[in-house]
């Protein structure tokens, strides 16, 4: 016997396997974060003095790191629609383009860490840093993992396109749905880091 | 094959659904430009945080809805989510009232 | 493609996952089965080692600032593994390895009973003893009892009882299991870093762990490998469970084993990361100096820390708790699946009210996410917010007693086989029982205030856990051993196990609550010598250190019960307990792909004794009416 509904929806639940698998995977991802931004509000209003965070942090670098993170999401759910409409050369344009800003996201984010690092702002000086840092640390973890899946669904897994097409599109929209949630979790911390 | 129906079903379907994606991103841009336009206002913090997050819930249900497919997602996701939503909000909620509720305050 | 010939016959119509050799056969497959067996048997272990670890505890609270008997502990550990190691007949084997392992775990044990950083002149240090609490509970909990009921029963049984060919996602299944075996490695090495294990209890609560030895850091990232684990592993049983159910069986169709598994899936899927959270921010603390669990003002051996302080340790305790309590449920619930499985079986009845214990079980899990602050009812907590959590923990005492309610139920009228997997089963309705009714003094604030710390607690969940949850286990090994083995176990020396067990295990934890109600607390070193209120009580310590002790001795009965049958156990055909459920409806041992055509079920679980059939049991998949 196979393994049943790699690539076709069970009529009953109308999902194949990992679809239903990454959502899943995503609940668990929404209470881990959820858990870190109980502790940002717990620590804040628990806090004599905290900083509002423009005081702190570079607001056009972050507001220009929102909008590449974005536009990925966009290019990421783009080469899943050529998928769709069965162009594969646009599909590697587009995922290409996702691993791009990506890249692009990290280095932005770096220039940030490094400029706090010498204006002397640790994990360690305050509270507020601790979890700037855990934070946008683990974030970056995540679009890191993101671009290690991206990368093979676009290099040495994209040969299932020529035999399974429907198998691979479907693990291309699986890679989306955590790209966009990894989307999803910045467009929340974006505000409440920096804007508030 | 049926690999191939799958896909054939889709095809029209997508180019509205492509049209929608840019929309999107277009509504995300602004809704972006206009949250960073309003911190530069130095709001008092409660007002802040009203706009902020207010904007943010938006941004954030229009990536779930289009580009997740949650719009049209089945009942067995909606169920997963909901369950998660709940505690969500009581891992939010209750240690902030325990805070708030304290003897040795 | 590869076709290899083996020895039992293979009749797999998709023959090219054939594996060959030892290392992709037994190490590195995909296979459920078999890595459900090696999570039962790395569980096994650790499980094995954790009970040890406590022995070694209970001699310093019976004898305290006496010098240790250390042989006494690692000699019985090394003889199993010489035997097993000889037995094997020196081939690679799974025995050989084993028998490795028992003699390498004999050889740890030896290094934690020696040693001048432990038991200068023999006697051990105070430090040390808090290293033992902390490791023996995170072992029996995180590396024990959870990865055997879930991990090893969870990945044998469901695919089989829901019939499936295998769990939804093989790798990601394997992924899990090493995750969790590196998780499990860590911890054990960190016994042997600078200043040993982690010694902050297993709740490792903030501050204290905050500022401990290394072992904290490594118990930190052990956690992270077994949380991993454990989230892998939740996805794929949840996936497994709503999209492989095979033909025909529908959600109220499925054994019970299979819903708890189910809700436990949840518990994990939903209450770990928040630990896994909690547990990066404490690493964070450890390691880059914040301050997250660390208030201001901290003074450590009258030196001011130097930290930015303004953190929170309450905090710490809610992240923890928010795991924690569902972890309980975690840990009760497969035990629960498992009894109820066997009691079906062997009163030769339906359980009774499958229905309501299936939604007992779903409210049950529902509900354990909001209790976990009736743990934290002495952190200064306003009358608000504990009769909120008072009012969450009786309520979800009522779906507990539904379910064991209608297990009590099951019984009535059954003409009931007393087997060796039944007795503990039986065991485990009273067991559970008295574990779970005394804890509801716990889940009340003014009662708690009382009893919070003291060995009542104590006994309190290890009523719970070891004779409730463990035996259920136990009577999980029996009653599956056949199907995985091909022979079941020896009757006589599992009725030694059983009674030995069941007599010496009360004796070690009814008395806990006699000293706890005294007000003994749990974590004092020498058992409560030098306090004058646990005078009156002290005499139980010897009392609970010699069945502890005995305890073991029972438990070595099953090891030589376990190996022995291995060869010459009685040969199980492939229903050995003419049960219902789909796993003994397919050869022994399964095959790759488990059902040699795909089973299309039409009944429920538990067709027992149904009148005008010529069986009193009719398989799920069994259409033939005319029987």
């Amino acid at each position: 016997m196979e393994i049943p509904y790699t690539i076709q929806a069970r009529p009953d639940t109308g999902l194949f396997n990992a679809k239903l698998g990454i959502w899943l995977f995503l609940a668990s991802e929404v209470m881990l974060f959820g858990a870190l931004f109980s502790t940002y509000i717990l620590l804040r209003t628990g806090a004599e003095t905290w900083p509002r965070g423009w005081e702190e942090l570079n607001i056009p670098l972050a507001t220009l790191n929102t909008a590449i993170l974005i536009t990925s999401s966009v290019t990421m759910v783009m080469s899943w629609a050529s998928l769709m409409m069965k162009d594969f050369k646009k599909y590697r344009r587009y995922m290409a383009s996702t691993i791009l800003l990506a890249f692009g996201f990290l280095v932005v984010k770096g220039f940030e860490y490094g400029h706090k690092f010498e204006l002397g702002h640790f994990p360690s000086t305050s509270n507020f840093f601790a979890i700037y840092f855990t934070l946008t640390g683990l974030h970056g973890l995540h679009v890191i993992g993101g671009i290690v899946v991206n990368s093979y669904l676009l290099g040495p897994g994209s040969k299932m396109w020529a035999t399974q097409p429907g198998r691979f599109t479907n693990r291309v929209e699986i890679a989306g749905l955590y790209w966009h949630f990894v989307d999803l979790v910045w467009i929340f911390l974006f505000p409440s880091l920096y804007l508030l | 094959m049926a690999d191939e129906m799958h896909a054939a079903d889709h095809s029209i379907d997508i180019r509205k659904h492509v049209r929608t994606y840019i929309a999107v991103f277009v509504a995300l841009l602004a809704l972006t430009l206009i949250t960073v336009s309003v911190s530069y206002l130095h709001l008092s913090i409660v007002p802040a945080v009203i706009v902020a997050l207010f904007i943010a819930v938006v941004k954030g249900s229009l990536v779930g809805s289009y580009f997740m497919h949650l719009i049209s997602e089945r009942k067995l996701i909606y169920a997963v989510l909901l369950l998660t939503a709940i505690f969500f909000a009581a891992l939010m909620f209750l240690p902030l009232e325990h805070m708030s509720d304290n003897l040795s305050r | 493609m590869e076709q290899v010939a083996t020895s039992h016959a293979h009749a797999d119509v998709h023959g090219n996952h054939e594996e060959s050799g030892f290392w992709r056969r037994y190490i590195f497959s995909v296979d459920h089965k078999v890595i459900g067996v090696q999570y039962g048997l790395t569980a096994l272990l650790f499980l094995f080692f954790g009970f040890t670890l406590m022995t070694i505890m209970r001699w310093q609270l019976a004898h305290p600032g006496e010098p240790i008997p250390a042989l006494f502990f690692v000699v019985p550990i090394a003889a199993i593994g010489i035997l097993v190691f000889f037995a094997s007949g020196f081939k690679p084997s799974i025995n050989m390895l084993l028998g490795a392992l028992f003699i390498g775990m004999a050889g740890i044990v030896y290094y934690l009973t020696s040693g001048d950083e432990r038991f200068p002149g023999g006697i051990m240090l105070p430090e040390f003893y808090n290293q033992l609490g902390a490791m023996h509970g995170t072992i029996m909990i995180f590396l024990g009892v959870v990865p055997l009921a879930v991990g090893a029963f969870g990945n044998f049984v469901v695919p089989l009882q829901i019939g499936a060919p295998d769990m939804a996602f093989p790798k990601l299944n394997a992924a899990s299991y090493w995750s969790y075996f590196l998780g499990g490695t860590t911890m054990l090495v960190s016994f042997f870093v600078p200043g040993g294990a982690a010694n902050s209890g297993w709740t490792s609560y903030a501050p204290l762990s905050v500022i401990a030895t290394t072992g904290q850091t490594m118990w930190l990232i052990g956690m992270i490998f077994l949380i991993t684990s454990s989230l892998l592993g939740s996805v794929n049983f949840i996936t497994t469970i709503v999209q492989l159910r095979a033909p025909g069986l529908t959600f109220m169709r499925l054994p019970f084993f299979v819903w708890a598994q189910l809700v436990t899936s949840f518990l994990l899927l939903l209450a770990f990361p928040p630990l896994e959270a909690a547990g990066i921010l404490q690493l964070m603390d450890r390691v880059a100096g914040t301050s997250f669990f660390l208030p201001s003002g901290l003074v450590v051996s009258g030196q001011p820390l130097q930290n930015a302080g303004g953190g929170s340790p309450i905090l710490w305790q809610h992240l923890f708790w928010f795991l924690a309590h569902p972890e309980v449920y975690v840990l009760i619930l497969p035990a629960m699946g498992i009894v109820g499985e066997i009691i079906a079986n062997n009163t030769r009845k339906p359980l009774w009210g499958y229905k309501s214990l299936v939604y007992a079980t779903v409210f049950l899990g529902f509900m354990s996410f909001i209790v976990w602050a009736h743990h934290m009812f002495l952190t200064g907590m306003g009358t608000t917010i504990s009769t909120f959590f008072q009012t969450t923990t009786m309520i979800i005492s009522i779906p507990s007693v539904i379910i064991l309610t209608a297990l009590v139920l099951s019984l009535y009228g059954g003409s009931i086989r007393f087997t060796v997997p039944m007795l503990f089963a039986l065991a485990f309705l009273p067991m559970f029982g008295i574990g779970g009714l005394t804890g509801l003094p716990l889940g009340l604030a003014p009662p708690d205030i009382h009893l919070h710390d003291t060995y009542y607690v104590i006994g309190h969940f290890h009523y719970v856990v070891a004779p409730g949850t463990l035996f259920a286990l136990f009577a999980g090994i029996y009653y599956w051993y056949p199907k995985i083995v091909g022979r079941t176990m020896n009757t006589t020396l599992g009725k030694i196990h059983f009674w030995g067990s069941f007599v010496a295990i009360n004796f070690v934890f009814m008395p806990m609550f006699i000293q706890g109600l005294a007000g003994v607390s749990r974590r004092l070193y020498d058992g409560g010598q030098q306090y004058a209120h646990a005078q009156g009580v002290l005499y139980l310590n010897n009392v609970m250190s010699i069945a502890a002790w005995a305890l073991g001795a029972f438990q070595i009965v099953f090891i030589i019960n376990f190996f022995w049958s291995l060869k010459r156990g009685k040969v199980a055909d492939t229903n050995p307990w003419q049960a219902t459920t789909l796993e003994w409806q397919t050869p022994t041992p399964p095959p790759h792909g488990n059902f040699l055509k795909e089973p299309v079920v039409v009944r429920g679980p538990y067709d027992y004794s149904l009148p005008g059939h010529a069986t009193d049991f009719i398989p799920q998949n069994d259409s033939d009416h005319s029987r």
